[in-house]
């Protein structure tokens, strides 16, 4: 499967990346070479085989586990905040998203 | 050399005896770092913190500690977020990210006792194998020279390895997805191992792809990669899938010297040990001095006792596309929360919001980081899922099936660790796929969780390191450290130095 600029521009809009428009057939070749080699996988007979996400469920089913809900608070705000591109009383300043 | 640089487990001798301590270890780390600044290994050092801590450690010493690597000093991949220093993935992204916190892996190799001296260069994001996709520039393998030209370390931790190839610390930190602990172990002749999946904590460590990352000790040798992974593994309930089976409590440290103390192979020698060698990874593509000397090593095994096995892993091939689906498909989900709003880099002009986090991530994330993002969006897309992503995992599983059928038959599992030596910076560069190809051997060990070590095993014509890969079952780490320590007392290639270090 080739990756044509119109799936190209869907993709990238689902990452939220915006590629400049001077890139886009590089990375459309690169992501065309990159799917033919996934698409290897196409071929292979996997009828009746399990999907597997934790590798050590091979052996034995492994379950995640959870913690209990409970609030913490073991980041020092401060020095969080301080990361921040953009901040004011001690709130992340974002552009307006309702008018 | 009048320092015990080389090693940890000769810094933990000297430390110990008082013939040196942990603030002189320190400074000499750091002299050797600023001469070396070359290789680029380093991507950031701080002597006032580095020397706090080493006095520190010394002040622990004279207080009693007997912390098992009191005053060692290391180094850690920039993947490990470090309290007080900057913590950048090698990306741009992140270029003046300072961590409010410490990775569980900073933390306990700090309460072993080790000094660190600096932050390390590495992939983007852990994304590369070759350390040329970070943004603040390649590493230099340190056994390239004028005559051969300029070599990557391999990656993505190049700069861990460089960092040890060129005798600066006597231990790193690393951390492996497909292969990035093992291949720069490989191409810069040291020892690494990554350890089954879930031995070591994944919190603090930034993510890639959460199935598959893990975090691992880099060394001269399989000794000092024991005492490190020791301190780094163990139960961790910040992380998820973090193990804390019986299994996983064993101390690593005390199973690999009970191995080591018992007199029993593969103590003394390898009687009943039996190798599986994989005919898939002697195929073509292999280069013919990669070939030659890890027969060779796997030959060692057998002179000393061994029973070399006949097996076959014959999925080796599929794992490029399983795991360029599935680490792309995680990672797009992991780096969705770069949006420059809490933290990292945010562009300067935008229109709205969605104009801002698009701008800022396509200005902060490399070329890499973006064709790993574009194929993880694309595979778990609506329509694509079943084809693209729930294959890949069903092939996964296939993989992991294939190992454990393997290891009815033999205890360990031995090959080359990459099908090349190192190549030159920027021979690869420009075609991502062939790249990819380079992971062919290590990839299958990401997918099935399974402990995997590079030991170095020699060299090519270039006088180029060779590294012998050594695959354990899950929790095998100590019976693969032994054989391979075992290993280096009859060789000496783990003891070579490139004539470019400092």
């Amino acid at each position: 499967m080739s990756f044509d600029p119109a799936t190209l521009a869907r993709i990238a809009n689902l990452a939220r990346l915006d590629i400049p428009v001077d890139q886009l057939s590089r990375f459309g070749a690169e992501m065309s070479s990159i799917l033919a080699l996934v698409d290897q996988l196409q071929g292979v007979d996997t009828k009746g085989v399990a999907p597997l996400a934790h590798p050590l469920s091979a052996v034995s089913e492994m379950a995640l586990r959870l913690r209990p809900d409970e609030a913490c608070a073991d980041i020092d705000r401060e020095a969080n905040m301080q990361n921040a591109p953009v901040t004011e009383n001690g709130l992340f300043l974002v552009p307006k998203v309702l008018e | 050399m009048s320092r015990p640089q080389h090693t940890v487990a000769a810094s933990v001798a000297a430390l110990a005896s008082g013939t040196v301590s942990a603030v002189e270890l320190a400074t000499e780390a750091l002299a050797r770092a600023n001469a070396a600044a070359d290789l680029n290994a380093f991507l950031h050092i701080d002597a006032a913190r580095t020397l706090a801590e080493a006095r520190d450690a010394d002040a622990r010493r004279q207080a009693g500690d007997a912390a098992p690597l009191l005053g060692v000093p290391v180094a850690h991949k920039d993947i490990f977020v470090t309290r007080g220093w900057r913590s950048t993935a090698g990306s741009k992204m992140l270029a003046n990210y300072v961590s409010p916190f410490d990775a569980t892996v900073v933390e306990r190799l700090r309460a072993a006792g080790t000094v660190c001296v600096g932050k390390l260069n590495c992939d983007e994001f852990a994304m590369g194998s070759s350390n040329e996709n970070s943004a603040f520039g390649p590493v230099q393998n340190p056994w390239g020279n004028a005559q051969i030209g300029a070599r990557i370390p391999g990656g993505s931790s190049g700069g861990s390895a460089a960092a040890v190839a060129a005798g600066i610390v006597p231990a790193t930190t690393g951390t492996d997805t497909g292969g990035s602990l093992r291949q720069p172990a490989a191409m810069t002749g040291i020892t690494a191992i990554k350890p089954t999946y879930g031995r070591v904590s994944r919190y603090g460590m930034i993510a890639f792809a959460s199935s598959l990352d893990q975090g691992g000790p880099m060394a001269h040798t399989a000794e000092d990669c024991a005492m490190l992974l020791d301190a780094m593994a163990g139960f961790d309930e910040r992380d998820s899938t973090s193990l804390d089976s019986e299994k996983a409590k064993v101390s690593i440290w005390r199973a690999f010297s009970d191995i080591i103390a018992s007199k029993r192979p593969p103590s003394l020698g390898f009687e009943g040990l039996r190798v599986g060698v994989p005919k898939e990874f002697f195929a073509e593509g292999l280069a013919a001095d990669v070939a030659i000397r890890v027969q060779e090593a796997i030959d060692t095994f057998k002179k000393h006792g061994a029973t070399l096995v006949d097996i076959s892993l014959p999925r080796t091939a599929l794992a490029i596309p399983a795991y360029y689906v599935i680490a792309p498909a995680e990672a797009s989900s992991n780096l969705s929360r770069f949006d420059g709003m809490r933290f990292g880099h945010r562009a300067a002009d935008f229109t709205d919001l969605n104009d801002m986090i698009a701008k800022s991530r396509a200005e902060g994330f490399g070329r890499e980081v973006q064709r790993r993002i574009l194929t993880g969006t694309y595979v778990l897309c609506h329509g694509y899922f079943d084809a693209y992503y729930l294959q890949a995992q069903r092939v996964r599983r296939l993989i992991a099936q294939d190992f454990q059928a393997a290891f009815q038959t033999c205890d360990l599992i031995m090959g080359p660790v990459a099908p090349t030596t190192a190549w030159k910076i920027g021979e690869k560069s420009t075609d991502p796929v062939a790249m990819y190809l380079e992971d062919i051997f290590t990839l299958g060990v990401s997918l099935a969780g399974l402990p995997g070590m590079s030991v170095p095993c020699g060299f090519d014509q270039q006088n180029l390191p060779v590294g012998l890969q050594i695959i354990g079952n899950y929790f095998d780490e100590p019976a693969m450290l032994a054989a391979a320590h075992r290993y280096q007392q009859l060789t000496d290639w783990h003891l070579q130095q490139p004539g470019g270090a400092k």
